[in-house]
């Protein structure tokens, strides 16, 4: 039904188009000069009829099913639900709807069966008022639309202020969508600090998310302080961003400045390649190949070195930021304007010279803003960690031991039974609203930084 | 141009700094110099004019191996500095172009402050053992550039800020700190008033008490005002060469007189 609604609305507003656009032309035939071109007349029928009417379907579409459910609740017999929790409501509901697709146990009560019949009914009758109620609605406005013709009528500009409106309205699902997100977090950590006062969270160090699942149950009271996750996660990015760095700023400026074009036409494509491998992928590298290599040279070293450790995920994090790193230092060291690298080089400066004392520190705003960037990657990384890194949040920076970082202990509070009534998965929302902020300060900067830089040279 | 000064200056032998004989360059295919000699004099101001696009900047950036940044160039022919050839494997193009300088068309400051700009030169190739003797470095070549007086109570402000005008004679100040034997100078006042041109140019006229000092302009005026010898570039070929005074009261061939009366270019 909707497909045909969706069709009944495509075929009318491609009808409007041509209707308005052969009547433009018919004007043009007579003699007279329009203001606009036949196309934007029937451009302007084509989006006069498209957009309201698509709108009128999305808002069907989302808001049939609770209307309909609700007036098949409302409708039940009285007493049928008394006594009943939000839950039992829903599933009443939903014992009605499998009776509907002809899946039933036993005998349902009659009244089921006539809700049933009821929801089933209400269904056929909407979409059918709906493809009524659209084709109606484009045959009206098509109807006015066409009576706008005129040679004087400024169609363009009332096409280009209808995309002018779609382009509005598709940057706001981004800025709505964000503070959606950045609500519920904000509403789901207000609830955590409810239970947990916030200084315990922000100044604890100890992390031992537990929740007694008896009322008498002491010792398995949990403790949320925040401090030994974070310390993971500062823990796993310094060793990430300790090899990155210096091996993605080495890179950029081999390929940029030294490299045959012969290297860099290998060099870069690899890079790439590395930059598109899933972080599953290198979850697996981690765990298969470098916590055993770490485990075995431990040993040969005489260092006891745990399955898990930071250096392991840290490590395996640093590779996948070297490509990041080096395109955006790369980047930055191109933008740097020959003529500074002619005139370093005129006044006999090496290759060397003139890269360490001129384009490198002309490119540092940039490059910088490319190493924040990678830091707040580090921290929002999840899928290396989860694999590689350990689950007991201890107060360490032992780079050998096993560290959590956030994004684990989120994974890990939010995994199997998620009733969203007790701290311990309330707290993966606080958790989560300290990494959006920490990621958020730290792109901030880094934006702030890098069009610094471009203000320099543009 | 007066009579007088025309024989004094026939009179005068110089030696001779640098020579260009059958100097051919080639950007892939496209042949941008052909078989050019030119001899530039010490203590000599030589301009080097003609159409736009006819490889005056190229010429000259054969002078100090500029022209090796450039990838699909390739210069052939043979250019000497003091009797030695430039283009010898042997010979450091980074040496050569300490001592043969370089001023681009368009100011080309680092992101640096005023006084680093200056001392880069000087620092890379050791020229200053003490900060104080590079303080009186980076003085002097400001002074020469006619530039300390506006600058010298912000050494520390970046040279970037500065007007166009002031960041040419930065950029001057810095090739002269180095300092070069020959100072190759690619229209070095195309971004400038008036008044800063005059100054450049009287810089120019100081400069060649020390150096000899090869300019690329567009003005025949100013070829006319800073130089002693000037060279006529049209289509890749050197037209041309002479005393600047018979180059523009006397021109031998027919391409120059219509090229400096306006006829070509
Ligand atoms: N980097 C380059 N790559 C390829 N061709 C070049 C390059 N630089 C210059 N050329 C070519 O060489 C020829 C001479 O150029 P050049 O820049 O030397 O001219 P010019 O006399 O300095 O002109 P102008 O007065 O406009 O500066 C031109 O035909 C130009 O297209
Ligand atoms: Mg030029």
């Amino acid at each position: 039904m909707t497909l045909l609604a969706f069709m009944i609305l495509a075929a009318l507003a491609v009808s409007g188009f041509l209707l308005n656009r052969s009547a433009a032309l018919a004007i043009q035939a007579g003699g007279t000069r329009t203001h606009s071109l036949a196309y934007f007349h029937g451009l302007y029928a084509l989006l006069s009829v498209l957009v309201p009417v698509f709108v009128v379907i999305c808002v069907y579409l989302v808001l049939k099913t609770p209307v309909i459910n609700g007036m098949v609740i409302g409708g039940l017999p009285d007493g049928v639900l008394d006594d009943m929790s939000a839950g039992q409501v829903d599933l009443v509901l939903a014992t009605i709807q499998s009776i509907t697709r002809g899946q039933t146990f036993g005998t349902p009560p009659d009244w089921q069966l006539a809700a049933a019949e009821r929801l089933t009914s209400l269904y056929a009758g909407a979409d059918l008022l709906m493809v009524v109620v659209v084709a109606a609605l484009s045959a009206v406005i098509l109807f006015f639309v066409r009576r706008q013709v005129a040679a004087e009528f400024r169609a363009r500009q009332a096409a280009e202020r209808i995309v002018h409106g779609l382009m509005v309205a598709c940057s706001l699902v981004a800025i709505l969508t964000t503070v959606g997100i950045v609500f519920a977090l904000v509403y789901e950590a207000y609830r955590f600090f409810e239970m947990v006062p916030v200084m315990d969270f922000l100044f604890g160090t100890r992390w031992e998310p537990q929740i007694p699942i008896r009322a008498d149950q002491v010792a398995a009271v949990g403790a949320f302080g925040w401090l030994p996750v974070i310390l993971g996660t500062v823990v796993i990015g310094t060793v990430a961003m300790l090899i990155a760095t210096p091996i993605g700023l080495l890179t950029a400026i081999y390929l940029n400045e030294f490299a045959p074009k012969s290297v860099r036409a290998v060099v870069k494509p690899v890079l790439e390649i590395l930059s598109g491998v899933p972080t599953v992928v290198y979850g697996f590298f981690a765990i298969l190949v470098v916590a055993p290599a770490l485990r075995g040279t431990g040993a040969d070293l005489g260092i006891a070195v745990s399955s898990n450790t930071a250096l392991a995920a840290g490590g395996v994090m640093g590779i996948m930021l070297i490509p990041f790193i080096s395109s955006f230092a790369d980047d930055a060291l191109t933008a740097v304007p020959r003529s500074l690298r002619d005139g370093s080089l005129a006044l006999g400066a090496t290759r060397g010279e003139t890269m360490l004392k001129v384009l490198f520190p002309a490119a540092i705003p940039g490059i910088v803003g490319g190493i924040l960037l990678a830091v707040s990657r580090a921290i929002g990384e999840t899928m290396i960690v989860v694999m590689a890194a350990g689950l007991i949040a201890r107060m360490t920076i032992n780079p050998l031991d096993s560290v959590t970082t956030v994004t684990v202990q989120i994974v890990t509070l939010l995994i199997g039974d998620t009733a969203f009534d007790n701290p311990k998965t309330l707290a993966a929302f606080a958790l989560g609203l300290m990494l959006f902020i920490l990621t958020l300060g730290i792109n901030i900067l880094a934006l702030r930084i890098v069009r610094k830089y471009r203000e320099i040279y543009d | 141009m007066n009579d007088m000064r025309l024989t004094e200056r026939g009179v005068e032998t110089k030696q001779i700094k640098m020579k260009a004989r059958g100097v051919e360059v080639f950007y892939g295919d496209t042949h941008a110099i052909k078989s050019v000699d030119v001899d530039i004099e010490d203590h000599t101001v030589t301009a080097f004019i003609g159409p736009s696009g006819c490889g005056k900047s190229t010429f000259l950036r054969c002078l100090n191996r500029m022209n090796d940044t450039i990838d699909i160039c390739r210069v052939t022919g043979d250019i000497h500095l003091d009797g030695e050839d430039i283009y010898d494997p042997r010979i450091d193009p980074v040496q050569l172009r300490a001592k043969v300088g370089m001023v681009f068309q368009k100011p080309n400051p680092f992101p640096k402050s005023i006084y680093d700009n200056v001392a880069y030169g000087p620092k890379i190739h050791g020229l200053a053992r003490t900060k104080a003797e590079l303080d009186e470095i980076v003085e002097k070549s400001l002074r020469r550039a006619a530039i300390w007086n506006e600058v010298k109570d912000r050494l520390d402000a970046p040279g970037t800020g500065l007007s166009g005008g002031q960041q040419q004679r930065l950029c001057i100040a810095r090739a002269v700190a180095t300092g070069p034997e020959v100072l190759l100078m690619d229209e070095p006042c195309s971004a400038l008033d008036p008044i800063a041109t005059a100054q450049v140019e009287e810089l120019i006229d100081e400069l060649r008490q020390s150096y000899s000092v090869v300019i690329v302009t567009h003005s025949m005026q100013q070829a006319a005002r800073v130089s002693q010898k000037t060279a006529f570039f049209h289509l890749g070929t050197l037209v041309e060469f002479g005393e600047t005074s018979k180059i523009f009261t006397n021109p031998e061939d027919p391409r120059t007189e219509s090229y400096i009366t306006g006829r070509i270019g």
